[in-house]
């Protein structure tokens, strides 16, 4: 009788509180834990609002579009937080999303200009390796030694998938002859970011793949220099991470004014040190002390999203061809 | 054969319990498949995550088992100090989240791992752990526990009566194989056998990153690859439907060849051996415990050195993800013998095929599919987050049923089998022989039931992450969130505490069932 009891008190909880107005954002994991942006967020945001802020966290930005997708129309969601560039042009597709009348001066790599979403951080893709060992040039160097990387499986894995992109963007026609070079470099392949990045820290692997911005975190966090990211001569591919406001929400003005929020110092200031990644539009104050140590890629690399589906499926083919040898 | 036209107890809650499983799962399944918008079918890809699927599960539960066996017999011929705390320790693998259990595993076996660096220093290349044989290593050390308790339960199963009887014929212990483990093994294996493989069937994260690349594509990772990456939700649903058929074809194989003969009556008198006393063979269990109690134990034991530096920095969210875990793993374990206990009854009393198979399909349904289909049904009526407990326990007590009715059917089709004529005739009504007969006898195994059903439901990641918002996170879903936050520290803390509660909770019902029995 343990599980009804535990049922009803379910049941009260959520029927509570109904007064004041209610925004759920849809996000990811790690931005709700108590490292991630999550709590500064809510609380900065419900300051203003008057109102009471919800994150529901459903895996990483795939998950999210697959929940969106189950859930259509019906979806509680007022706003996803946490799509990226490689997602966008799918999300689009559904229908779901309102237009969005948001413009802001941003600060990223590559020109924004877009009537649905809006950017609130970014972030290079790096292989992110021991400070004190020489890091090859680019992926033929590395092809070429003997460091072990380990990677995300794109089929599971955001940072996996954008690793595909940047070898496809990089190479085109050759990115599989690179796949084939790399495969003996390549310890293993694992479902998500977390994994890769554990195995790596426990001394598995030379390199992951990861973020310019994680020694950051390394630096910042831990007061620990000993991380360093390969900057690579073909240039980095870049990550975008995207909000939108649903079409059936019930809060479009509160919606509408979380978004405009997202892009404000009071969110954009949360973001380096909270989700270890670059602000979309730079915080007055700056960034913050240990990202003037970070690599800069020389070039930024970014697939047009009316390219990227295709893309996807033809470097996916390839990628699971070079290493299923 | 009277009592079986006419069973001692009536079967029937057991068979509606098996068909209410079957009809959830159905209409799971049935949910994913009627919100497919006509995707592809299946590809070459899939074909070959197939074969790999197959041959992989085949070995580990090969492996397992085989090696299972000295271990169990060892266990069982051997009292000594701590035996009670080694058993329960050595079933930690199977009950901890795979992510904290593998990374523990490459602690002790990878290119960075304790063998690694003491094969450096004897000069020596790393070990090469990624492959095939990193994959079977890895599962093995998942389900070598449990099939090293299920055999040793068919030891315990073998009345001390027949032991007392080869002593006083004299039987050495070639004669006693022959005529009583054999017969037991011959009877128990097969159903480990199937369990195990299914077990390895659904195996997704952990194949992948042993498997070292694409080439451990398993069909739960094309599942996962047709949801997320294709949102195929036709393609997802056929792809389960493989993993139910295979399930359940290595199931009725099992059936099949673990028909036999049960022991017969004793009168659940301690066993004891007058056949295992030589020297040769002490040396060899001894041998035999402590090379499993170390392939076991030290990954475990790096899990704990890791941890202990966290759990001071644990945040507040895992305490209270841990209330929530403790809370869900009760429930599931109370579910898990509601169904458990009338199942394994229907089963004693005649129907096992439909019990066994109805049991298996918690573990032949990929959790996400299973977890997918859930939601469909439950967003039309009510908010999924406000179901993220009830039905986390439920899933769970699912998955823990086909351990539940291994554990709970041959000692009750044994009660029923010995105890059932001498009740019928005295024309005891079925509630009082469940009652007075049944549950006292069944106390050792209802108490392991619901410990690994408990412990299972406390590691288990799940169908949770569909469900749960920010506040309702399970441990495991909390220590995986966090090291997604780059908190490697603190989930390694998380971990500990995790491996702690597990292992607490499934003593404490180990005990409670064992504490009446051997009075």
């Amino acid at each position: 009788m343990k599980y009804l009891a535990f049922a009803a008190g379910i049941f009260c909880a959520t029927g509570l509180a109904a007064e004041t107005p209610e925004l759920t954002v849809y996000t990811y994991d790690s931005f709700v834990t108590e490292w991630g942006p999550g709590p500064a967020v809510k609380a900065a945001f419900e300051e203003t609002c008057g109102c009471t802020l919800n994150f529901v966290a459903a895996g990483d930005g795939a998950a999210l579009l697959a929940r969106l997708r189950l859930e259509g129309a019906r979806t509680e969601a007022d706003v996803v937080l946490g799509l990226d560039t490689n997602l966008t042009a799918a999300a689009r597709e559904t229908g779901l999303f309102a237009p969005t009348e948001i413009e802001a001066d941003y600060d990223l790599p590559v020109a924004w200009d877009d009537d649905t979403f809006i950017p609130y951080d970014w972030g290079y893709f790096a292989f992110v390796h021991a400070a004190d060992m020489p890091a090859p040039q680019d992926f033929l160097e590395l092809a070429r030694s003997d460091l072990k990387i380990v990677i995300q499986d794109p089929r599971s894995s955001t940072p996996g998938l954008g690793l595909l992109m940047w070898v496809k963007a990089a190479y085109g026609d050759d990115a599989a002859q690179v796949w084939t070079d790399l495969a003996d470099n390549i310890v293993t392949v694992t479902k998500g970011w977390s994994e890769a990045y554990g195995l790596f820290l426990d001394g598995e692997a030379d390199m992951v793949l990861s973020y310019t911005t994680s020694p950051a975190y390394h630096i910042i966090a831990e007061d620990d220099t000993t991380k360093d990211a390969a900057s690579f001569d073909e240039g980095h591919y870049v990550q975008i991470e995207v909000a939108g406001r649903l079409a059936a929400s019930d809060q479009p003005e509160l919606a509408e004014q979380f978004l405009n929020f997202m892009v404000s110092d009071a969110f954009q200031s949360v973001i380096p040190t909270t989700n270890w990644m670059y602000p979309a539009v730079t915080p007055a104050q700056g960034l913050p002390k240990g990202f003037d140590a970070l690599v800069e890629p020389r070039e930024a690399l970014l697939i047009p999203e009316d390219q990227a589906q295709a893309t996807r499926d033809t470097a996916l083919a390839e990628w699971l061809g070079a290493l299923s040898r | 054969m009277a009592w079986r036209t006419q069973p001692v107890i009536s079967p029937r809650s057991g068979v509606v319990a098996a068909i209410a499983i079957a009809a959830l799962m159905a209409a799971a399944l049935g949910a994913v498949l009627w919100r497919a918008e006509g995707g592809r079918g299946l590809g070459p890809a899939d074909w070959s995550a197939l074969r790999f699927t197959v041959v992989q599960a085949a070995v580990s539960a090969l492996v397992s088992v085989a090696l299972a066996v000295p271990v169990a017999r060892a266990l069982a011929r051997r009292q000594f100090m701590g035996r009670g705390l080694l058993i329960t320790l050595l079933g930690a693998p199977f009950i901890l989240p795979v992510i904290v259990a593998v990374i523990g595993l490459l602690a002790v076996f990878g290119r960075n791992g304790w063998i690694s660096t003491a094969l450096g220093w004897a000069g020596f290349e790393p070990v090469h752990i990624y492959g095939f044989h990193g994959v079977v290593l890895a599962h093995v050390f998942f389900n070598l526990p449990l099939a090293t308790r299920l055999v040793l339960q068919g030891w315990a199963d073998i009345p001390a009566e027949r032991f007392l009887l080869a002593a006083q014929v004299n039987a050495d212990a070639r004669a006693i194989r022959r005529l009583l483990e054999f017969p037991m093994l011959r009877q128990v294996l097969p159903g480990a056998l199937a369990v195990i493989f299914a077990v390895c069937l659904t195996s997704f994260a952990v194949a992948l990153m042993l498997g070292g690349g694409p080439r451990a594509t398993t069909i739960e990772l094309a599942i996962y690859q047709a949801f997320r990456f294709d949102f195929d939700l036709g393609r997802a649903a056929l792809l389960a439907l493989v993993q139910i058929a295979l399930t359940l074809g290595a199931a009725l194989m099992a059936l099949r060849l673990g028909r036999g003969d049960g022991f017969g009556a004793g009168l659940d008198r301690p066993v004891r051996r007058w056949d295992a006393n030589g020297l040769g063979l002490r040396a060899l269990d001894a041998g035999v415990i402590t090379l499993a109690a170390a392939f076991l134990l030290l990954p475990m034991g790096a899990i704990v050195a890791n941890g202990l530096a966290g759990l001071s920095a644990l945040p507040n969210s895992m305490f209270r993800a841990a209330g929530v875990s403790l809370g869900v793993a009760l429930a599931s374990a109370a579910v898990l013998l509601l169904l458990a206990l009338p199942m394994a009854i229907a089963a004693a009393t005649g129907r096992a095929a439909t019990v066994e198979t109805a049991g298996l399909l918690g573990l032949a349904v990929s959790s996400l599919v299973l977890g997918t289909g859930l939601f469909i049904l439950i967003h039309p009526i009510a908010s999924p987050a406000a179901f993220a407990w009830p039905v986390t326990a439920l899933v769970n007590a699912l998955m823990a049923l086909p351990f539940a009715l291994r554990i709970l059917i041959p000692p009750a089709r044994e009660v029923v089998r010995t105890q059932g004529r001498l009740a019928q005739s005295l024309a005891m009504p079925g509630l009082s022989f469940l009652r007075l007969v049944l549950l006292p006898r069944l106390r050792r195994q209802i108490g392991f039931a619901a410990g690994l059903g408990a412990a299972l439901s406390m590691g288990d990641l799940g169908v949770i992450a569909l469900f749960a918002d920010a506040d309702r996170a399970t441990l495991p879903l909390q220590i995986y969130r966090l090291m997604g936050a780059y908190q490697m520290q603190a989930a390694a803390g998380g971990a500990l505490l995790l491996l702690v509660l597990s292992l607490a909770l499934f003593r404490t019902f180990d005990w409670l069932g064992a504490r009446h029995a051997d009075a």
